[in-house]
């Protein structure tokens, strides 16, 4: 009878051999080379899955819990991009400490946040409010979203990349049993986690994740016990947006540049991360986006003609073997 | 005499999609008594409290609660003022706990434990169960719950849809006692029940529904010693159905 009853977020038992796949990959890599050369890659590639996981959190999240794929969501990404790169032009880090420097970087993550989220809000008042409950519109509206957002960002900030040399404090790095370990990835790594865990925690062991999970699996009776789903749900869209935003920052600072295309860019790579992961589950995209910035490191360096591929084929073989990605809506 | 109910639909005409379900039904809740709506499978008892809950739109007619025009109220709403809802799929959450579910039984914060006390007493398997997936409870302890969540905070209503559906005999009788306890406290309540040995053992006024509309309307305890008017109603007897 209820029409929006669904897979509950959490199924009892958990399937622990997806959780075994990121140690057996690093296992398996480390036997191929020299240890020094694996710790590099393997930091650079856990940094860069959290770069994935930053920005692809917040499609997963807007998907498992609205139901709605948001094709705009690289524009929120693109968007984050170049608040950093006005917050750095407004506020030259290069000059003072680390302090400075780690607090612009504060502030255009909180800024990217604040737009992002902000701009979420509208969005969904304007597009996805009006397409509720139809897919096929929905992926038009989403798509014309994002491609009116990513012109009003040109129409903004130029067609011309911006460079955006990452302060001082940012660079470098140190040694570690011969290996180079950059100072950023680990920020980044640093970052990935907070997030995941907030997230985590956030659904998981406070009242309103308590109520975002009852209204994914039955929003009618959250309605009919007195509470406003519909507010809850502009509440996921809008931390999904200031997500991306914030995944924006993160990776336009490790390019130390900014296009207006950096979220078409990626937005193939989220999806495959989302995918992989199990669309709507938040373990299961930090697991994936690990694992895919583990894998392409790892091929790029043992065999790099297979590179390219390594996305695909990675996404491939997940499904082959765990069709619904690696932890299915598992809440958390 | 003529007190004014607490619950009111006045013509009440529902459409789901492009279907015509409800054709204007009248039906009053008298404050503190049990209110019993029933009628054959398809009868329209179901989109009748779906619509008093605002999750079908009435196309005509009003419907008041407790004095305020609900008609066009949004379901959180409507809630709010004071009704308890336990639909006929009961509703509870089944990937949250036990103890989760009743998290959610007050939108205004959490239960006060007193209340939570007095639902454990009336379904002390519940208790045990406290920390299982709702999920995993069997069809009567689900039943429970729903019940349970929906009486674990303050209401004015309470609306509940056949709670026997697919019950095992004890099981209703079990309910039928806590239903009871219910009743002599008092709670007004809007019961659709197709077991009439509940119906019977509860209802204080009954109103049998055919095709979308009220079409009988009395003291339960007349319907239920006229056997020629339940089987001519219900297509069924009190003593058949025994
Ligand atoms: N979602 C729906 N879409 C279309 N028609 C519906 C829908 N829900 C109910 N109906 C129709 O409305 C009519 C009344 O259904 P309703 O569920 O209100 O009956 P009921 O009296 O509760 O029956 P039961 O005793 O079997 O629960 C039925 O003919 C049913 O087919
Ligand atoms: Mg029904």
């Amino acid at each position: 009878m209820t029409p929006i009853a669904r897979q509950p977020l959490s199924l009892g038992g958990r399937d622990p051999l997806p959780y075994l796949v990121l140690p057996a990959l690093m296992v398996l890599a480390l036997a191929a080379m020299k240890f020094s050369a694996w710790l590099t890659l393997t930091v650079a590639g856990l940094a860069v899955g959290c770069m994935l996981f930053l920005a692809a959190i917040g499609l997963t999240l807007i998907f498992g819990l609205m139901d709605v794929l948001n094709f705009a969501h690289g524009g929120f990404v693109t968007l984050g991009a170049f608040i950093v790169a006005a917050v750095f032009a407004a506020l030259p880090a290069s000059g003072g400490g680390a302090a400075a420097a780690l607090g612009v970087v504060a502030l255009a993550l909180a800024a990217a946040a604040v737009a992002g989220g902000g701009l979420g809000l509208v969005f969904e008042r304007l597009l996805i409010r009006r397409v509720a409950g139809a897919p096929l519109r929905q992926i038009l509206i989403t798509v014309g979203g994002g491609i009116i957002l990513q012109q009003m960002l040109i129409v903004l900030f130029g067609a011309e990349p911006l460079a955006l040399p990452r302060p001082e404090a940012l660079r470098g790095g140190f040694i570690i049993a011969g290996a180079a370990v950059e100072r950023y990835r680990l920020m980044v790594c640093l970052l990935g986690l907070v997030v995941y865990a907030a997230t985590h925690l956030a659904l998981n062991r406070t009242r309103l994740g308590l109520l975002i999970r009852a209204a994914v699996e039955n929003r009618e009776m959250v309605e009919a016990l007195g509470f406003r789903a519909e507010r809850l749900f502009r509440l996921v869209f809008a931390a999904g947006t200031a997500l991306a935003a914030i995944g924006g920052v993160v990776w336009a600072l490790y390019a130390g540049m900014v296009t207006a295309d950096l979220g078409a860019d990626i937005i193939i790579l989220i999806f495959i991360v989302v995918i992989i992961g199990g669309l709507g589950s938040v373990s299961g995209c930090f697991l994936a986006s690990l694992l895919l910035g583990l894998a392409n490191n790892y091929v790029g360096f043992l065999a790099p003609k297979l590179a390219l591929g390594t996305d695909i084929a990675l996404m491939l073989i997940v499904l082959l073997w765990r069709p619904r990605g690696l932890l299915p809506m598992d809440g958390a | 005499m003529a007190e004014i109910p607490l619950l009111e639909l006045a013509g009440v005409h529902t459409h789901i999609g492009r279907y015509h379900i409800l054709h204007g039904v009248d039906l009053a809740v008298p404050e503190g008594r049990v209110s019993m709506l029933l009628g054959r499978n398809g009868a329209g008892k179901t989109t009748a409290l779906r619509t008093i809950l605002g999750l079908w739109r009435a196309s005509y007619g009003m419907i008041h609660f407790a004095g305020a025009e609900i008609t066009a109220h949004a379901t959180p709403d409507i809630a709010r003022l004071g009704i308890a809802y336990v639909p006929e799929n009961m509703g509870v959450f089944a990937s949250l706990t036990v103890a989760e579910n009743f998290r959610l039984a007050d939108w205004r914060g959490d239960l006060r434990p007193t209340r939570l006390d007095a639902v454990m007493a009336a379904f002390p398997v519940l208790a045990q169960k406290w920390r299982a997936r709702a999920g995993t409870l069997s069809g009567g302890q689900k039943q429970m719950l729903a019940i349970g969540r929906a009486i674990a905070a303050e209401h004015r209503l309470l609306i509940i849809d056949e709670p026997s559906k697919g019950l095992a005999p004890g099981m209703v009788a079990q309910l039928t006692e806590a239903l009871i306890g219910l009743k002599q406290a008092r709670t007004t309540i809007l019961l659709v029940e197709q077991n009439f040995a509940m119906a019977q053992a509860l209802g204080d006024h009954v109103a049998v529904m055919e095709d979308g509309r009220i079409v009988y309307r009395g003291d339960m305890a007349a319907l239920a010693k006229d056997i020629p008017l339940q089987t001519r109603l219900l297509g069924l007897s009190l003593a058949s159905h025994q």
